[in-house]
């Protein structure tokens, strides 16, 4: 670590022990410990911690995380909070495992500890919330391109890598619950192996062999942004609905020539209220993070937590022309 | 005749056509004029690339570095682009030659100089690229919506029923029969691969010519590298990962030796032909994607059998009596 980044990391930590004290000492003082500052994605997080904040009244969110996104740095940061008798730490991890020692040393000391995120081993952790399941998540593929398609139609997949455990799940997911979306047809699966021109070849391919297909869904970054440039120069815009998994920042040119109509993707402010909420039910209102129990957290509804007190927030939030330009600047 | 048409060529662009009719035979669509128009385009990235990689292979090098060469001048042109969405493209493209020639320069320098195997070299400076990248974009994308319609539109635009890109390919494949064929460089490059020390005695550079070939084979991976990052609208670390091995096997399908010297134009651009033709048929062929990679594996085996089937027999007998009389 520079000699100028350790200057900045003990300034910030300073800043944060002088200021403590002036916070009215009958607030809860949740801290929301994030991998690394100045990324939109955790910014984002804050702003719903801050919305959380308001909405409980007596809470004071301390926002903080290191300057870069080490293990070392948070380990820093959990100590100064530690020091600081913050109420509750919920924290995006750097890395699993070693943070356990700094987390069970706040969690000793009365610290409620949750992991949002990215998780950390349950030992130095008393619950987790991942930001969706993959139930949620293989549900929500098929549904955002049935919605566009009222009468039915014809759907293909556009996935990453014949091997991609994720997008395997998650399609295995999708088939699951094709039941429940009569008239959509999947007529065939294909591999971009996550690279921009084979991904954009085989959506060609695609609107090819298939001249009236309605969709194409890709559950993954590269892919879903390859096909809508498909779709572009291909001329089957409002055609082929291009939809799937994607970043705002990445799939705001194909919202914006309406190759896409929507995708979806965690929303990190739904994640920043919902870590809050859930830190505040854990330290202030009893719950017990265990298995099975279910923990409410707002407007969000209730979380239940698994056998490994993980628990999944919601359905991934769906992005299109009415949100995108809220969102492509931040993540 | 068959000076004028080589058998190599002719043989490669046989399997081309046996391949189209049993494409045809699938999916009828795929030999329409205008979807062989979209495979030409598809494939221009890679014609320019196999022309550059034939270059440095004739002299008996091989050049690993030309997909992170491409992926970091796609990158820097697409972050230039984001700062200064005024900057005419002409400027753009010159940047990106330019960067890509300074990077083939670095190649060339540390095989010219310091006498390193060219493979090392490149897998090296490979690396080095797209470590780059990384540092220059933090990681991040650079994405559609941040570039100028004029870049991203650019490769698009068709002129006498092509779009740019293939004009691109096209004037390339021009520029290089003239220069191998017509120019003391052209000719040094085989005379360096095919003996480099009787090129020594005619008064050839071996090192600087391999120099030379480098920064072609770079400032046309840094024309690519725009091309690529406007024509997919998205800049990222791993765009184009891998690529540099379809450029060599480009070369290999055409009858380039790997053993430098042996080479033509319109091989490496049949083998690049051939390549994209494969690569575009297979989605539509409805062939399960788990077999696809071993069909186009295969595909490429058996152009190279064939080749090396064709460029056998070329040792000339030239002491028959003296054979006759042992």
């Amino acid at each position: 670590m520079s000699v100028l980044k350790k200057l900045a990391a003990s300034a910030a930590m300073a800043a944060t022990m002088i200021a403590a004290p002036a916070f009215a000492q009958d607030d809860v003082r949740i801290a929301l410990v994030v991998k690394a500052l100045g990324i939109g994605f955790f910014e984002a997080a804050n702003e719903g911690a801050q919305e959380a904040a308001k909405e409980l009244g007596n809470v004071e969110i301390i926002y903080t995380g290191p300057t870069d996104t080490t293990a070392e740095g948070q380990i820093e940061v959990i100590n100064a909070l530690i020091a600081q008798q913050v109420d509750a730490i919920a924290i995006s991890a750097n890395d699993t495992d070693a943070l356990v020692p700094a987390l069970q040393r706040a969690m000793q000391r009365g610290i409620t500890v949750i992991s949002w995120d990215s998780g950390v081993a349950p030992d130095g952790r008393q619950m987790h919330l991942n930001p969706s399941s993959n139930a949620l998540i293989g549900n929500m593929i098929i549904k955002l391109a049935a919605d566009h398609l009222p009468d039915g139609g014809e759907v293909a997949l556009l996935s990453a890598t014949t091997t991609s455990t994720n997008q395997n799940i998650w399609m295995e997911e999708m088939n699951k619950v094709m039941g429940d979306y009569p008239g959509i047809d999947v007529v065939a699966t294909v591999y971009g192996d996550d690279l921009a021109d084979k991904s954009y070849r085989e959506a060609t391919g695609l609107m090819q062999s298939y001249p009236d297909l309605d969709a194409i869904i890709a559950p993954t970054s590269v892919g879903i942004v390859a096909a809508a440039q498909a779709v572009v120069d291909a001329g089957k815009v409002g055609q082929v609905n291009v939809t799937g998994l994607g970043l705002p920042s990445e799939m705001a040119g194909a919202i914006e020539s309406g190759a896409s109509q929507s995708f979806a993707i965690w929303n990190p402010i739904d994640l920043g209220y919902s870590a809050t909420m859930l830190a505040y039910e854990l330290s202030q209102n009893g719950a017990v993070a265990e298995p099975g129990a279910e923990i409410p957290m707002g407007r969000m509804g209730n979380l239940t937590l698994d056998e490994n007190n993980e628990g999944a927030m919601a359905d991934p939030f769906v992005y299109d022309a009415s949100n995108i330009d809220q969102f492509k600047s931040i993540f | 005749m068959t000076r004028f048409i080589p058998a190599r060529e002719t043989i490669l662009g046989g399997a081309i056509l046996v391949l189209l009719l049993l494409i045809s035979s699938r999916f009828a669509g795929f030999v329409a004029p205008s979807n062989l128009a979209n495979v030409f385009n598809d494939t221009a990235p890679l014609i320019i690339l196999a022309l550059g990689q034939m270059v440095v292979i004739l002299t008996r090098c091989i050049d690993l570095s030309v997909a992170a060469n491409l992926a970091l001048t796609g990158m820097a042109v697409a972050m230039i682009n984001v700062a200064m969405p005024g900057l005419p493209i002409p400027v753009i493209i010159a940047i990106a030659v330019l960067l890509g020639a300074v990077m083939g320069a670095i190649n060339g320098v540390l095989v010219w100089k310091l006498a390193i195997p060219p493979i090392v070299v490149t897998l090296g400076t490979m690396t080095i690229f797209r470590g780059i990248i990384f540092l220059i974009s933090d990681g991040k994308w650079v994405n559609s919506h941040e570039m100028s319609p004029a870049f991203t539109d650019f490769p698009r635009i068709v002129l006498l029923g092509l779009p740019v890109l293939s004009w691109a390919a096209i004037i390339t494949i021009i520029l290089f029969g003239i220069m191998m064929a017509r120019t003391q460089f052209g000719r040094s490059i085989f005379a360096v691969g095919g003996n480099p020390h009787a090129a020594v005695y005619t008064g050839i550079d071996v090192g600087k010519t391999q120099f030379w070939a480098f920064v072609v084979s770079g400032a046309l991976a840094g024309l690519t590298g725009y091309l690529w990052v406007s024509r997919f609208a998205v800049a990222y670390v791993d765009i184009a990962g891998g690529f540099e091995l379809e450029v060599v096997a480009a070369c290999v399908i055409g009858g380039i030796s790997i053993a430098g010297g042996i080479g033509s134009v319109g091989g490496a651009v049949l083998g690049a032909i051939f390549l994209g033709v494969v690569k575009n048929a297979l989605p539509v062929v409805n062939i399960s994607p788990f077999w696809q990679l071993a069909i186009s594996g295969s595909a490429i085996l058996i152009a190279v059998a064939f080749n090396a089937r064709a460029g056998r027999n070329k040792g000339r007998i030239i002491l028959k009596e003296a054979e006759a009389t042992q």
